[in-house]
């Protein structure tokens, strides 16, 4: 410790990983996975800022008909901006680097992940993708929007594809880093007595998110690469003038991307299964069946991509197979809802901030599955092809399903990962302002992008103002609901009640270790005798039981 | 604070570790093999979460070139006969030698394993040496192959050229060119990428080679050498699907 | 899985968890190798109509299995998750193949 001029009467205080080392560089070095998960938390709230704001640049363009803020070519690249921001420097690395960073370890009972350097690796990847981004968006953007579909990307757009191209090839690289240190680590730092049947479900869920990323980001990886080099060195791998088929390049990304959408939710989802254990003071119904649906999405997920290519000149009968695989989707996401709604009945529930989360994640996640079905369907999904709708229903999953999530879990292990309780009631207030403002948002999207309204406009016919300005109102609402928490979280970190080890009596390594841990997460290598979420040995703590309703 | 396994002495040594948050550390250094990382229980396990980390890092390079694989398999249904025609431009010559340099440079690497595993120092050395130098022979061969592509005005781009027929069984069938330069654009692309794994396996194994001759490496501690040569093993299987797939469409003319 | 991997006893030595093979046997791998890529090239100036290519993949996948079983040391390795791992990702290779392939294969079909 750099610290050694303490007077020796004085008892230290106890040394946990925040407080051991303080210099810039015990932080930029580290390889302590809870700081690397802190440096995580930093950079994504950034990017979330910045893909906000041109989440609401387009919500303030679309709060009029007529293209008054901005003209098609300025919000061609705001909405591309506002995409690639929020999907690969967001969704996809938020729960599992953040939390998942912080937590994997704890859960499973190890000093670190397997692999500490490269954990800190992935993150440095992740800034040079969003340092290269930044400079991109500032040298005038790219337009392609977040699919760089050919052949705009290779021929038509003249903005800095290529660059955007390896930001988020880097980003990439980033997240097969995290999901091969989470594979291992799950494989090999197990503590003693910690079987598979006993690994908490955010461990599965994770894993599975693990697995996604390995098998996945590869394949977009290299379709990346044959863009830029089609872009510069006339490789024509895409080229329809040599023969070659832009529907190719959907294929692989697609390939990637659809895949992509389980890294965002599964992570979330268990987050979930943790909070409503807890909450609920139950085991989770069906914990085998909840384990192994993480798996069989991630597995099933590979097996759907073409349903984004029904409009686009795929075969009918493809369309077809397509079609029917993606239902099948449907069957491990329902064992997870059921599965929840089960561990809910009878169980002795408390409203806290996480629990809030976790049943607008319940609810908005089963909206925009049933709505995935309805787009499953090809009869529909011709209909509604690059309306609103699409808008909606992804959104539902991605903003309604993993934000919910994340923001769900960031509350819950706050106390662990700071020492400090957040404010409830602040919590409480702004889980409601993302509860509405999200739904005022997003349904009316359905029912816009049912009339017909398609995506990526700048402008439209004036009979879709009221639904747009409503959007654009739940849009606001949404904002300070995503503004609040940053604030009381900063002032919790000062001014919050000592939370000590395990405020919420719940189950899990990670509580039985110190709040915030110390660096090497155990005193002791935990040896696990118990089943997990063994919530009838646990006793309820008190300031929970009062106030609230059961 | 930490660290005090009942079981194990398990090593809490900072050598070797590049811990920037291990400045308290117990101070009872127990373990005594410098290469043992502070989080891990033994070498055992470090040994174990190496080598499958590894093996999953292979796994997103299948799925990286899977892509490739697949465009290929796709662009040479639907265009045939150019990929035939262009396939028959390539020197087989200079793709079989190189499939030949590979496989004996994989032998040294498995022979390299194997020394390692026995503590031979030299051995190990010069065998890494002889597998940098067979992996540079590859590059060299390559390269003469690129240039003779340029002379041929094979390269995609403005400058591409291509007039020549599919020789199917003695009957010339003329081809387009454009399908033609996307076999082409293929064929660089797959080689190229193949090409660039090959320069980070040159610069791999000789890191490796420098490292081995000081000694670096134990009976008990060679895992860098096991997993670069892993990796060696996966660039030379991609060849291995890459050369016949390339060089050997409708040779039998 | 009944107990995780990583209780193990021991601390400073490592047990080499594949079995390892004579120096000789390496080099009679490698000799088979070559004689197959040979073999490889040969075949390819017969024709076997539309067997040339099948051929030419069989040929290379069993070059290609050669490799992972000995000197990968996939083969004999007391790790069933190596196995496990590689079959995998040759699986998911093989989905991104055919179904994509079920889409061009069928394109015509009215």
């Amino acid at each position: 410790m750099a610290t050694t001029t303490v007077i020796p009467a004085t008892p230290a205080p106890k040394l946990n990983y925040l407080n051991n080392g303080h210099t810039l560089k015990s932080w930029l070095l580290t390889t302590d996975h809870k700081r690397i998960a802190l440096l995580y938390l930093v950079s994504v709230t950034a990017m979330f800022m910045l893909g906000g704001f041109f989440a609401m640049l387009i919500r303030l363009e679309l709060l009029t008909p007529q293209g008054d803020l901005m003209q098609a070519d300025t919000y061609n690249k705001v909405f591309t901006m506002h995409g690639m921001i929020m999907v690969f420097f967001f969704l996809v690395p938020v729960v599992p680097a953040v939390l998942g960073n912080f937590l994997v370890p704890l859960m499973v009972g190890a000093k670190d992940l397997a692999f500490p350097r490269i954990n800190l690796l992935s993150w440095y990847l992740y800034v040079a993708g969003g340092l290269l981004f930044l400079h991109c968006m500032l040298n005038g953007g790219v337009d392609t929007g977040w699919t760089f579909y050919t052949p705009y990307s290779t021929v038509g757009s003249n903005t800095n594809v290529i660059e955007a191209g390896l930001a988020i090839f880097l980003a990439g690289f980033s997240s097969i880093f995290t999901g091969l240190n989470f594979i291992v680590t799950v494989h090999r730092m197990r503590a003693p007595g910690l079987t598979w049947g006993r690994l908490p479900l955010f461990i599965w869920s994770n894993y599975a998110t693990a697995l996604v990323m390995i098998l996945g980001t590869p394949v977009l990886a290299i379709t990346i690469v044959l863009v830029a080099v089609e872009r510069s060195f006339h490789l024509g791998i895409f080229d329809p003038n040599l023969g070659g088929d832009p529907l190719l390049f959907q294929h692989l990304f697609w390939f990637y991307s659809h895949p992509a959408v389980y890294i965002m939710i599964l992570p979330s989802m268990g987050v979930i299964s943790e909070v409503i254990a807890c909450f609920t003071r139950k085991r989770v119904f069906g914990y085998k069946f909840v384990a192994l649906s993480s798996v069989a999405i991630a597995v099933f997920g590979f097996l759907v991509w073409a349903h984004h290519m029904f409009v686009a000149g795929i075969s009918l009968y493809a369309a077809l197979v397509f079609s029917f695989l993606s239902f099948s989707v449907g069957v491990p996401s329902a064992v997870k809802v059921f599965n929840w709604t089960a561990t809910l009945y009878k169980g002795s529930i408390t409203y806290a901030t996480p629990m809030l989360y976790a049943f607008g994640f319940i609810g908005l996640f089963t909206i925009g599955g049933l709505t995935g079905l309805m787009l499953a369907t090809i009869g529909i999904n011709v209909h509604v092809t690059d309306t609103y709708f699409v808008i909606a229903h992804f959104h539902y999953i991605m903003v309604g399903g993993a934000l919910m999530g994340y923001l769900g879990g960031l509350h819950f292990w706050w106390p662990k990962i700071t020492g400090r309780m957040y404010p409830e009631a602040w919590a409480k207030l702004s889980a409601m302002f993302v509860f509405f403002g999200f739904n005022l948002t997003f349904f009316p999207q359905f029912i816009l992008g049912y009339l017909g309204m398609p995506r990526r406009y700048w402008q439209y016919p004036p009979e879709f103002q009221v639904l747009n300005v409503l959007s654009t109102a739940g849009a606001s609402v949404l904002a300070v609901g995503y503004l609040l928490p940053m604030i009381y979280l900063l002032w919790s970190l000062r001014y919050g009640p000592i939370a000590g080890d395990n405020p919420w009596g719940a189950a899990g390594l990670e509580w039985k270790t110190t709040s915030p841990p110390p660096t090497f997460n155990f005193d002791e290598t935990p040896v696990v005798t118990w089943e997990a979420y063994n919530y009838d040995e646990i006793p309820e703590p008190k300031e929970l039981e009062a106030p609230v309703a059961r | 604070m930490h660290d005090s396994r009942a079981t194990t002495s398990a090593g809490s040594t900072p050598v070797g570790s590049t811990h920037g948050s291990t400045q308290v550390m117990t101070a009872d250094h127990e373990a005594h093999n410098p290469a043992l990382l502070h989080h891990f229980a033994d070498a055992q396990q470090q040994k174990n979460a190496a080598s499958l980390g590894m093996w999953l890092f292979l796994v997103t390079e299948i799925m990286f070139f899977g892509g490739m694989f697949c465009a290929y398999l796709i662009y040479r249904l639907a265009h045939f006969n150019a990929f035939a025609a262009g396939s028959q431009q390539l020197n087989i010559w200079m793709g079989g030698v190189n499939t030949a340099v590979l496989i004996v440079s994989s032998v040294t690497v498995v022979l390299a394993v194997k020394a390692a595993e026995a503590g031979k120092r030299k051995l190990l050395t010069g065998y890494l040496v002889v597998t940098v130098l067979l992996g540079m022979t590859f590059l060299v061969i390559k390269g003469f192959e690129y240039a003779e592509k340029f002379e041929k005005h094979h390269v995609p781009g403005p400058t591409f050229n291509f007039t020549e027929k599919f020789d199917d069984n003695g009957k010339q069938i003329p081809v387009n060119p454009k399908e033609a330069e996307l076999f082409f654009s293929l064929y660089f692309a797959m080689t190229g990428m193949h090409a660039l794994h090959m320069i980070i396996g040159c610069g791999l194994f000789s890191t490796l080679a420098v490292l081995a001759w000081k000694g670096h490496y134990t009976t008990n501690y060679f895992t860098p050498i096991e997993n670069a040569g892993l990796y060696w093993h996966l660039v030379d299987i991609i060849w291995i699907y890459l050369f016949p797939l390339l060089y050997l469409i409708s040779r039998h003319t | 899985m009944a107990q995780p991997e990583s209780t193990h006893e021991h601390d400073l030595t490592v047990e080499h968890e594949h079995t390892t093979h004579s120096q000789g046997f390496y080099i009679a791998i490698g000799a088979v190798l070559l004689v197959l890529t040979i073999t490889t090239a040969a075949v390819a100036f017969i024709n076997l109509g539309p067997f040339n290519p099948v051929v030419a993949l069989l040929i290379a996948t069993i070059k290609a299995t050669l490799v992972i079983l000995f000197f990968m040391h996939v083969k004999g390795a007391s790790e069933k998750l190596t196995g496990v791992v590689v079959l995998s990702a040759f699986f998911f290779l093989a989905i991104l193949l055919t179904l994509s392939l079920a889409d061009y294969l069928t394109r015509s079909w009215r």
